[in-house]
């Protein structure tokens, strides 16, 4: 399923500190029973977002009319538990194409570069200069540049760069997803697959 | 020669080729699904105009939604219904082997899998589902994946993989009367953190694990993702040898002979080196048990929840959202406190030896009034096995009823589910926030410590209920 290019994305913030954020509350399981990739953004986070009966959480960030953008700032531990893509699709829906957090769970991780969701690890140092930033001043802007590899907090210039594979970067920049190159070399794996 | 960890071996030999700079194009030998992460991976395949490219590799079950009684009649639940009947449809259009619900061979991915000799040492094996890991008790590289991959497997039966780096864990000694694989890694868990591993893949060796049955390597396995790593795995020997001797998908005669020749090579390297090592002393383990939101939130059942002393900022801050959420105070005992449900189920503990130990225990006892108690068996077969050696007659003497298989309240995302506010302990693998159901508090145990709170009706240490 290719996605959006992703090249430099700047953008307001929404912030998350919570630690060890599992892929259940970002959607919970009840959700999953979905045939199709769109709509899960509606129950993002359901159960901090909404009460038993559907009203809104006024303390949950996603229900702070003062938050909004296309980039997540999120707490140490991201994404832990279940594989479910289902997570990351609820967050693309929803409309975030970056996550930025000091530590990332694996499979989410895998999960966000496969459907174009840019995950960016940053140091815990710079992770709560963000915190502070965004919570200070809610307009404050943060720049992704992928070429670069640098996250920058628009208002101050406090920059870092970030690690990603330059296959995986190269993806990303040209909406290009995995099954593109495994179909090209689909005689080199089927002469592979012979003695397996 | 280049000294290799088991992992390493396994993990070249099903390397097609390495991207510069990037991913390994990687071999996946078996492939298992389910109902909920593969209807879109098929969706996206007919997009592409892309066939199955080996559905021989792949094998099927609905396991996730599915109710746990009255599975002979129509699933009532719409949404449920509909995944489970676009499996079978997918199945059917892409001649993908189906344990359909109702079936001699159904349960859940994970427990059909090894008994039916699928999963065999040496192999790749990935699932649309983080406790793949399982598998890797059986001296396999096996994880969970996302949707995207689930597709990429049925389209060219490989993935796009960064080699893990490589942990080992090492427990030696003897383990205590009472104290079983589920502790093992409850404890493993609480002293690594639920991050502790994340980025690698972990091997398990020492005496206490090569003393351990093929069932209870499975649960430590299970539980890898659980300290965030991407899998574990247990060199095979006689006892994996043992198990899968004369299963279905097994090889047989002289192919037996050859394969079990070769799965012996399947060790580590004496002097390999690994990116990481823990050791721990079997002695020093005692049944645990979880108390907060994560797995790695976990304690002796003996011991009181931690106090908050010398934790500061978000790390205290989510630490009290979290007790908060389980109605516990820092520092008091986890013994003693009342308990509405116990359930005995899942990938983790859900196979015929953990029935017959939770079954062992309550014989002669008495169900305690204030639980609800959902016993789930894995598969058919622990079901039907369960039936044959009289450990439905014993529990049912005690007060329970055995379920049919599936994920169950484990997920809840079929009907059972825990009550919001209830208390819960579980064989299962996560304590999440509303993993159990909406604002259900779960606590995460072994079968024996799970059948001494269905007794007591509180926490308990088995040890001390007779």
């Amino acid at each position: 399923m290719a996605y959006d290019k992703f090249n430099i994305l700047k953008s307001t913030v929404v912030p998350l500190p919570t630690e060890n954020v599992d892929t259940d509350q970002i959607i919970p399981a009840r959700f999953l029973k979905a045939t199709e990739r769109e709509g899960f953004g509606d129950n993002l986070f359901r159960d901090w977002r909404y009460d038993v009966e559907g009203n809104p959480k006024k303390d949950f960030v996603l229900n702070d009319p003062t938050f909004s953008g296309k980039i997540l700032l999120a707490g140490k531990n991201f994404g832990s538990g279940s594989s479910r893509e289902h997570a990351v699709w609820a967050l693309y829906d929803y409309g975030f194409r970056c996550v930025v957090s000091s530590f990332f769970a694996d499979i989410f991780k895998n999960n966000c570069l496969n459907i174009g969701v840019l995950p960016v690890t940053v140091s815990a140092e710079f992770a709560d200069v963000l915190f502070e930033a965004v919570e200070n001043d809610p307009s404050t802007e943060v720049e992704v540049d992928i070429e670069k590899q640098t996250i920058t907090l628009v208002s101050t210039g406090a920059s870092e760069s970030f690690d990603i594979n330059v296959y995986k970067k190269e993806n990303m920049k040209n909406g290009f997803d995995d099954i593109d190159y495994l179909l090209n070399i689909k005689d080199e794996i089927t002469e592979f697959a012979v003695n397996r | 020669m280049e000294k290799k960890t088991l992992f390493d071996k396994i993990w070249d030999a099903h390397v097609v080729r390495s991207v510069p700079h990037g991913p390994d194009v990687f071999f996946i030998d078996k492939h298992f699904i389910h109902e909920v992460t593969s209807p879109v991976a098929f969706l996206n395949l007919e997009k592409r105009g892309v066939g199955v490219l080996y559905p021989e590799r792949t094998v099927a079950t609905p396991d996730h939604n599915v109710p746990t009684i009255d599975q002979d009649k129509t699933i009532k639940d719409k949404l449920s219904r509909m995944q489970v009947e676009r499996l079978r449809e997918n199945c059917e259009r892409h001649n993908i082997e189906l344990h359909d619900l109702g079936s001699a061979h159904h349960g859940i991915v994970h427990v059909i899998g090894p008994e039916l000799g699928i999963t065999q040492p040496g192999m790749t094996i990935v699932c649309g589902d983080s406790h793949t890991s399982t598998h890797g008790a059986f001296g396999a590289i096996a994880f969970g994946i996302g949707t995207s991959e689930v597709e990429m497997v049925f389209a060219t039966q490989c993935i796009m993989q960064v080699k893990a780096k490589k942990m080992r864990i090492t427990v030696d000694g003897e383990l205590g009367k009472g104290v079983s694989s589920k502790d093992i890694i409850l404890y493993i868990i609480a002293k690594i953190s639920a991050a502790g591993a994340t980025g690698y893949f972990v091997e398990y060796a020492g005496s206490a694990i090569r003393a351990l049955s093929m069932e209870a390597r499975m649960t430590i396995c299970n539980m890898s993702i659980e300290m965030g790593a991407r899998g574990g795995l247990i060199a095979p020997d006689e006892t994996t040898f043992n198990y899968l001797k004369g299963k279905r998908y097994s090889p047989k005669g002289e192919e037996w002979e050859k394969a079990v020749a070769e799965w012996r090579n399947l060790q580590t390297d004496e002097g390999a080196v690994f990116d990481k090592e823990y050791q721990f002393d079997a002695a020093d383990i005692e049944p645990m048990i979880t108390y907060g939101t994560n797995p790695g939130m976990g304690i002796k059942v003996k011991e009181n929840i931690p106090s908050t002393d010398g934790m500061e900022g978000s790390n205290k801050k989510s630490y009290l959202k979290s007790l908060d959420y389980m109605g516990f105070a820092p520092g008091e005992p986890i013994k003693g406190k009342k308990v509405d449900y116990v359930f005995v189920g899942s990938c983790t503990n859900g196979r015929i030896e953990d029935i017959r130990e939770v079954a062992n225990f309550v014989k002669g006892k008495k169900k305690a009034d204030n639980i609800t108690a959902w016993i789930v068996p894995g598969s058919r077969e622990v079901e039907k096995l369960a039936h044959e050696e009289g450990l439905v007659q014993i529990l049912e003497e005690a007060g329970f009823k055995l379920r049919q298989p599936g994920c169950s309240a484990c997920l809840a995302m079929n009907d059972d589910k825990i009550p919001s506010g209830m208390y819960a302990v579980s064989t299962s693998n996560r304590n999440f926030e509303g993993r159990q159901g909406p604002g259900a508090r779960t606590l995460l145990a072994s079968p024996l410590t799970v059948a001494a709170v269905a007794v007591t009706g509180e926490i308990s240490d088995p040890r001390e209920v007779f």
